[in-house]
């Protein structure tokens, strides 16, 4: 449906105002009058207008003064300015200062149709070029989901069949795992596409805060409240809505969040007027929300209505075969971004990054090879490059003994078992190094 | 139950067949009741000598202070040129989702406009721009269909484009405005 046009008018004449309320009433748009210039800008500190049509002369602040301080405070403003006293000088004058148009009242009736059809088709090509150049950069940030493992293949087959449907999902996984390209991948090809897709990380929010950020806040509805703001869900309308880390909200939120989910309407922290968005929910978190459910500490309807499709992206070390090809993405992302030449990568540090185990997983992954082509040679990431030697604590340790034989074989490792060194890089004479080496049948070969 | 009744009050000559018409298509339109009554005003109050026409806002205002016993609407036909403040001239206007409303004839004829004959078209013309005033005080807004009766229309041209009746979207808009209005 098209957006309610709002025309704001200034004049000084009451019977300029009424008859031009009049006329834009009656053609369905939402008017407003300021007597003027002063009221105006009050009006227009709390409330936003599409077109403001304004006198040049008007006791006090003139027309043209107003026009450049609307314009100072929001450059795209259509305005729209009259005068009964026309002169070239102006004319030129207004239109050098930004407004829209210049008209001589009185006007013909279809001048003014006219006017404000052809202001009206600015707004909507203003807010279509918006849209479009935020769905353009968010097709161009969602970055392929790279993986031929048979997990990787599953998700692939998920995401394929659940972004035509309208249904909530939730997408689980290890932090680092790329969740939120999976929820960036089913909005882009979901029907919703070409509207916005609104993400928000709940855990980065005070409760106060995400419920001023989901629902939007009235001017006034608390300190700091200077204007009227839109909520997310508001943003999100037609699009869909990813509420990362989910599992991190309050009890609280939790209701409010269930009652939006279930009417689809909510109201703006501190107002009073129902709004009601269409918007396809799109959850994240690392958490397992089933055992929150039976701890009590997430709501069990919330959780019903949000687990319509769960989406579980295997970690990083269940899909080592996905690697080599991760790699070569991120290195040819990195040497595009860096404007270096394309690099490659040594077999050996290769070798080395699938053993690896990978706690934050594809995030971990990504940033050891930007910081491999930022501090390496440019032509070639060696093992030198990359900072596993200080990830020293391997993740498959299970115990303190494993824990221990890993870490003394890497300091041994890294001084190229030279027994001195390594003794005193440890802090343990060299008998006790003998021992430990004796203990966990550490040998040369053993090196990896 | 008695239907509403619509009160068409004309000001200064109109030819009886004109008034008959257009009673005729409000009766239809708005399955109401029509009363057609001659109005006495002394316009030369709402001549403005510089434009030299008559102030549409003014005479509205007059309309609208009769409050005509058991009228749900009531409406001023003139046959002088009207205009407000901000524009060169108006067919008609109406307070919106009010109870009254004004039209004028005096720029629908076709001898306006240097034509000879079309007198049909006079009426055609009053006809729908009385429902479109009509309809504005039943709280219709301007319609985009070129085709229904609440299309803006800025020239007579436009007038002719247009049907007599309310399409229907705006049909739909006048039955739940009346219901609503019927309820309150």
């Amino acid at each position: 449906m098209a957006k309610k046009i709002s025309i704001l008018i200034v004049d000084d004449e009451e019977s300029v105002r009424d008859s031009l309320y009049n006329w834009f009433i009656e053609d369905g748009f939402r008017v407003a009058c300021a007597e003027n210039a002063k009221k105006a800008l009050t009006i227009l500190e709390s409330d936003q207008f599409d077109i403001i049509l304004a006198d040049i002369k008007m006791p006090g602040m003139d027309g043209l003064e107003m026009l450049r301080r609307i314009k100072s405070i929001k450059p795209d403003s259509i305005v729209i300015v009259m005068t009964a006293f026309a002169t070239v000088d102006t004319a030129v004058k207004a239109l050098k200062d930004g407004a829209y148009d210049y008209v001589t009242k009185p006007f013909d009736p279809d001048d003014l149709t006219h006017l404000i059809r052809n202001a009206t088709k600015q707004i909507s090509l203003s807010d279509e070029n918006e849209n479009l150049k935020k769905k353009v950069i968010s097709l161009e940030n969602v970055e392929d989901l790279i993986g031929k493992s048979e997990a990787m293949k599953d998700v692939l087959r998920e995401i394929e069949s659940v972004a035509q449907t309208n249904s909530s999902v939730i997408i689980t996984g290890e932090s680092g795992t790329g969740k939120e390209l999976v929820a960036r991948a089913i909005h882009a090809n979901s029907p919703r596409k070409y509207f916005p897709f609104v993400s928000v990380h709940c855990g980065a929010l005070t409760e106060s805060l995400l419920e001023s950020e989901l629902f939007g806040h009235e001017k006034g509805a608390f300190t700091g409240a200077m204007y009227n703001r839109k909520g997310r869900f508001e943003m999100a309308d037609s699009g869909s809505i990813f509420l990362d880390e989910i599992a991190t909200i309050s009890t609280k939120m939790q209701v409010e969040l269930l009652r939006v989910l279930e009417s689809k309407t909510f109201m703006r922290v501190g107002g009073n007027k129902e709004i009601s968005s269409d918007f396809r929910v799109i959850c994240a978190t690392n958490k397992d929300l089933k055992s929150m459910v039976e701890k009590g500490t997430f709501r069990e309807d919330l959780f019903y209505r949000l687990n319509v499709v769960t989406i579980q992206i295997p970690p990083l070390r269940d899909r080592k075969e996905d690697i080599p090809s991760l790699v070569d993405y991120f290195i040819k992302k990195y040497c595009t971004s860096m404007n270096k030449p394309p690099a490659t990568i040594d077999t050996g540090a290769l070798k080395r990054i699938q053993e690896f185990n990978f706690p934050g997983n594809i995030r971990e992954l990504e940033n050891m090879i930007e910081r491999a082509i930022v501090v390496g040679n440019g032509k070639k990431i060696g093992l030198q490059d990359l900072p596993l030697e200080k990830t020293f604590v391997s993740s498959s340790a299970e115990s303190l003994d494993d824990f221990e034989k890993a870490f003394v074989l890497q300091i041994l490792n890294k001084y190229n078992w030279n027994i001195s060194r390594t003794a005193k890089a440890l802090k343990v004479d060299r008998v006790t190094l003998y021992n430990k080496i004796k203990k966990y049948d550490l040998k040369l070969a053993d090196q990896r | 139950m008695s239907l509403p009744n619509i009160t068409l009050i004309s000001y200064g000559y109109f030819e009886k067949d004109i008034l008959e018409k257009t009673a005729e298509a409000v009766i239809q339109e708005f399955q109401c009741s029509v009363s057609i009554r001659e109005g006495h005003l002394d316009l030369s109050e709402f001549y403005d000598p510089t434009r030299r026409q008559y102030n549409g806002n003014a005479l509205l205002k007059v309309i609208d202070s009769l409050a005509i016993p058991d009228s749900l609407k009531t409406l001023g036909l003139f046959n002088v040129d009207l205009f407000i403040p901000i524009l060169t001239f108006i067919f008609g206007q109406a307070y919106l989702g009010g109870s009254s409303g004004i039209a004028s004839i005096y720029r629908l004829s076709n001898k306006r406009y240097g034509i000879i004959g079309g007198d049909r078209f006079l009426s055609e013309r009053c006809t729908k721009e009385v429902i479109h005033e009509l309809g504005h005080t039943f709280g219709l807004i301007h319609c985009p269909n070129p085709t229904c009766v609440m299309r803006s229309s800025t020239y007579v041209e436009d007038i002719d484009q247009k049907n007599q009746n309310l399409c229907n979207s705006c049909r739909d808009e006048y039955i739940s405005q009346s219901t609503l209005s019927q309820s309150l």
